[in-house]
């Protein structure tokens, strides 16, 4: 079978300046990292695959992306696509899951596509579902674990409102949201990092994935910003270090007074 | 684009019930509509759901597009999405909203690349302005507040964060026109379906996402006997009970009790965190709450730079006391 993971770069730290007049955040200098979620469900793709299966990483970024995919080559991905492109550049989701998707049809062949359940920048979870309706797939989300994989057919566990479901569906099929396999993400050791470079990598480019290019990039986004700023601050809270029975004393009291209970 | 008028809101249940962000949306459409001077209508999908035609009745709304069938009595992506995408092509609405729950977030993206529209995902506030919907939510770990438009593609489709709107406020009655919708789908032609559902809410755990009060342990719990003193203070609240990512890794609690990025973000009244230092991506899960409490023995923990109210000591000693100060408090009532 055949896996493929779509994965993306994100800053290090949320904690990002912008620039009110364009209404984007600053990225030039700032840390990147694999962005977890999509880690995860890359060793949830290494977890269940069997000999003669291969993991293809996809992502699209700009040229340092290409160390996210390094890493997943070193936590066991066999091959890395990074998609790079001007007329990819400013995609919003739904550009994001055309580029996505035209990327997959021309790979062809596949069993599985994993997503991460979102992104820890802007986190709206929306190109693992849009992906699958525009490849005409069906799709789990929030995905809890796999229960069973064989061929044309899969069986997944996944969280509901009220709980759980265990769903059957056809493969290929799009699945996002597998939750975190260990608390910290892993870390490749050093021989796989330089393993890693010898594994296939390669670079596609708006031609190669040929696709409808009025449906990329800042052409095909749906949505625009138009402000983005601080939300309004938390008033300075009342921390009291009295010994317990006072300070619980002092708590009611100041619930009281503002009326919270 | 021209053509689309009026505002949807795709209603869910719960059980036999309808979900109380359901009727969040539906106050906040109402607002939206008297602005736009739209007809408000809701979408109601499931294979008993004809009966809560009543209960709409009461709402001022104008119309309701009800599609009932024992197929749709499990939710499946795609017999919901292909159901809303030729209802939606047919009768061409302005906005469509849905709440941001694992169903809407699960459905709604499905919809807007279908129709090759705009979505945005889990708006705190909505607001129309020059014929747009302004949507506002937030962005880069609640750093920052994004508004955003969707400028030339109709529907313009947001999922809608519970606990964040104010209830629709039940009216006189009236008579809103009911729309059938009719089902056109080939059970054999299914790629998907349920075989087993596991309900963890209705057997122990009260969900967290759209509870009033949440009171959340962490880390510093220490055990999951000690989730005994938690759940006590949860009881006299008759408060959902949350967790941080540390406790759930430690297997002391339910996964669906987990609040924060990696978990459910939540927007109760009362947050109170126990034994939870605040970590970055708990304080992103939790941090827009009305009031937040917190119990902490480190008085440098990052949860006390987002509570309202603190007190520094062992939540084994400070929790039991606000048991008992909150159970006399509220048997006063």
């Amino acid at each position: 079978m055949r896996f493929l993971v779509c994965v993306k770069q994100v800053p290090e730290s949320n904690d990002l300046k912008i620039d009110p007049n364009i209404n984007k955040v600053l990225k030039k200098g700032v840390s990147t990292i694999i962005n977890f979620f999509d880690q995860f469900a890359l060793e949830e793709a290494i977890k269940i695959r069997k000999e003669g299966d291969e993991i293809i990483a996809i992502s699209m970024g700009d040229s340092e992306t290409k160390s996210t995919l390094m890493r997943c080559l070193a936590l066991g991905a066999d091959k890395g696509i990074l998609l790079n492109d001007e007329n990819f550049l400013e995609s919003d989701t739904f550009g994001t899951s055309n580029i996505l998707a035209a990327a997959i049809k021309k790979i062809g062949d596949y069993d599985i596509i994993f997503c991460g359940n979102s992104t820890l920048d802007t986190g709206s979870g929306q190109v693992g579902p849009e992906i699958a309706e525009i490849l005409d797939l069906p799709q789990a989300t929030y995905t809890e674990s796999i229960e069973n994989v064989e061929i044309g057919k899969i069986k997944i566990k996944v969280q509901t409102d009220e709980g759980y479901s265990i769903i059957e569906s056809m493969l290929p099929l799009v699945i996002a949201g597998i939750p975190p396999s260990y608390y910290q993400p892993n870390i490749p050791p050093l021989p796989k990092i330089i393993a890693a470079q010898k594994k296939p990598f390669e670079v596609w480019n708006a031609e190669d994935i040929k696709g409808d290019k009025s449906k990329f990039g800042s052409a095909g986004s749906l949505i625009k910003i138009i402000k983005l700023y601080k939300p309004p601050k938390r008033e300075q809270g009342i921390v009291i270090t009295d010994e317990p029975k006072a300070a619980i004393e002092k708590l009611m009291e100041l619930l009281n007074k503002d009326k919270v209970i | 684009m021209a053509d689309n008028k009026d505002i949807w809101v795709f209603i869910e249940f719960k059980k036999d019930s309808i979900r109380g962000v359901s009727f969040e949306i539906l106050g906040k459409a109402k607002e939206l509509a008297k602005k736009s001077n739209e007809k408000v209508c809701v979408v109601l999908l499931g294979s008993n759901v004809s009966k809560f035609c009543e209960d709409f009745s009461y709402h001022g709304i104008d119309r309701i597009y009800l599609c009932e069938d024992l197929i749709l009595g499990e939710y499946l992506t795609e017999t919901f999405s292909s159901i809303l995408i030729n209802l939606i092509k047919e009768y061409m609405p302005s906005i469509l909203l849905f709440p941001a729950t694992k169903l809407g977030r699960d459905l709604a993206p499905r919809i807007a690349a279908a129709l090759e529209t705009g979505l945005t995902a889990d708006c705190i506030e909505l607001d129309i302005q020059d014929g747009n919907l302004v949507q506002t939510r937030t962005v880069y770990g609640g750093n920052y507040l994004a508004d955003i438009i969707c400028p030339n593609n109709r529907p313009q489709m947001a999922t809608v964060r519970p606990n964040v709107m104010e209830r629709s406020e039940a009216l006189e009655k009236n008579q809103p026109e009911i729309i059938n919708v009719p089902i056109d789908i080939e059970p054999n032609q299914l790629k998907t379906k349920v075989t087993e559902k596991i309900e963890t809410t209705v057997i122990d755990i009260k969900p967290i996402d759209e509870a009033d009060v949440i009171v959340s342990g962490g880390r510093g719990i220490g055990s999951k006997e000690n989730f005994k003193i938690i759940n006590e203070l949860a009881e006299v609240l008759n408060a959902a009970v949350g967790a941080s990512r540390a406790a759930v890794d430690a297997g002391w609690i339910s996964k669906s009790c987990q609040v924060g990025q990696s978990g459910t973000v939540v927007c109760p009244n009362i947050y109170i965190a126990c034994g939870i230092s605040g970590t970055t991506q708990h304080l992103v899960g939790m941090k827009s709450s009305k009031k937040i409490i917190a119990i902490n023995k480190d008085p440098n923990a990052p949860i006390f730079e987002v509570c309202d109210y603190g007190i520094v000591g062992d939540y084994k000693v400070i929790v039991p006391l606000l048991t008992e100060a909150l159970k006399e408090k509220l048997s006063q009532y």
